[in-house]
């Protein structure tokens, strides 16, 4: 392998990495929210999870390029390629916390309820520690997701591994697919491990 | 002496059903109100609007004479305790956290929480240094329901809620939980209600029996009138006690 070559991938790597932290702390800055308030007002349960799920049902490179025309979030470059990124992690996110505050045994929130537990601690102390398995779970779910298709935000110029791999296509190149296709596999892995980990070590 | 708590004209309604229908009832300081009736009688309801999980939809519930819909809904549930059938123990709190919970909502300072929780532990016969430091899955039915009872006492309520909490543990267990009820009750004279279905924990526990029969009180006695009592719906209860086995 040549050093060019090896340098590339570092930098791409870095890219993608960078593309995958900024999508996921956005992503998670809103939907952890937004499920926590689709569990007080179920009203707006099917609009939220709705919008999630046909986010979810775009493929994923036409979400891209529908988002190119949009102003100030769209055109080319890294910043269309997060916010595609987001909407596309949110699904996983909005619908763990949901479940994951819902499923709170009924009797555990009667009993903080009648302790004289304000709404607040209720959430804070109660719901969000027993649900935190769940929500970490949808987290993991997202990233995995989120990183594999970040590959695809090169068509748009938002770079990253998948840089190497259209250009592979496009040179039928099989070194080049493979310089984008096994760090992005290999960084998956190493974000599944991890998250994993830190779901079982929660609580015990 | 003014009641503890007073129900005064009491109703709970759903739509067009009557849940609870003017109840009119007082707790004294120190007595232990049982309220009996079968599933559906309305009793778990006029037990919820004593703490404010329900309000009452004609009527009022007062609490040491204000009514429960003018007490702030966070200081009134502090100032009493419950205890349910399911306990509701946090699972992810230590019984020594779950017991300190309410006290430490209140902001006591660390030791003041720690000696009244190992105080309380002792009391409801359990050893702090043995339980203090595990989870609730760790425990059995009647040491959590141990574990919840010693929760509700912790900010010296003036007044404990009990919402059929000795329903899901065996009759043995269920004899030393009641018994303990008894100590307990000697010990610190506590205003009490507490809902059962069971007609021999309602002898055993009340000073008075409240009776209740399709949201209506049906009737209010002494545990010793009680036995004595014609009614329809109180000879069915009876009727539970007399069940003998045959001798052949």
């Amino acid at each position: 392998m040549n050093s060019d070559l090896a340098s590339e991938i570092v930098q791409l790597t870095l890219e993608h990495l960078t593309l995958v932290a900024a999508a996921m702390a956005i992503a998670i800055a809103l939907a952890v929210p937004a499920g926590i308030l689709i569990t007080r007002r179920a009203a707006w349960r099917p609009w939220v999870l709705g919008f999630a799920n046909v986010m979810q049902t775009i493929p994923s490179l036409a979400l891209f390029g529908f988002l190119i025309p949009v102003p100030l979030i769209g055109g080319i470059g890294k910043r269309t390629a997060i916010v595609a990124l987001v909407l596309y992690a949110l699904l996983p996110i909005l619908r763990n916390t949901m479940v994951g505050i819902l499923g709170v045994d009924p009797a555990v929130r009667e009993s903080a309820v009648a302790m004289g537990m304000t709404g607040r601690q209720l959430l804070f102390l109660v719901e969000m520690p027993l649900a935190a398995r769940t929500i970490l779970a949808g987290i993991r779910v997202a990233t995995v997701t989120t990183i594999g298709t970040a590959a695809i935000a090169a068509a748009i110029g938002g770079g990253g591994l998948g840089v190497f791999i259209f250009r592979g296509i496009a040179s039928v190149d099989t070194t080049q697919i493979l310089a984008g296709a096994v760090p992005a596999a290999c960084i998956a892995l190493a974000a599944d491990g991890a998250l994993g980990l830190l779901e079982r070590r929660w609580r015990n | 002496m003014s009641p503890v708590v007073e129900f005064r004209a009491a109703s709970y309604r759903i739509g067009t059903r009557d849940i609870l229908n003017s109840l009119t009832l007082s707790v004294q300081a120190g007595e232990t109100l049982v309220l009996l009736g079968r599933s559906g009688s309305g009793k778990t309801t006029a037990l919820k609007m004593v703490n404010g999980l329900l309000s009452p939809t004609a009527g009022q519930v007062l609490v040491d004479g204000v009514p429960t819909t003018a007490w702030d809904p966070v200081k009134l549930k502090r100032h009493i305790g419950y205890v349910i059938q399911e306990i509701g123990l946090f699972p992810h709190y230590t019984i020594a956290r779950n017991v300190g919970l309410v006290p430490r909502l209140e902001k006591w300072d660390e030791p003041r929480i720690q000696s009244r929780v190992d105080a309380l532990l002792r009391q409801v016969g359990l050893d702090p240094a043995q339980f203090g430091a595990r989870y609730p899955a760790q425990l059995s039915g009647g040491q959590r329901q141990r574990v919840g009872v010693a929760r509700a006492l912790a900010a010296d309520p003036s007044v404990l809620l009990f919402d059929e909490p000795f329903g899901a543990v065996d009759p043995v267990t269920r004899l030393d939980l009641q018994k303990q009820f008894l100590a307990l009750r000697r010990d610190l004279g506590k205003t009490a209600i507490f809902v059962t279905h069971d007609v021999r924990e309602a002898l055993m526990l009340a000073t008075r029996i409240a009776l209740l029969h399709d949201g209506t009180l049906d009737f209010l006695a002494t545990p010793r009138q009680f036995l004595e009592a014609k009614g329809d719906e109180a000879r069915a209860f009876l009727e539970c006690l007399d069940w003998k086995v045959d001798t052949p």
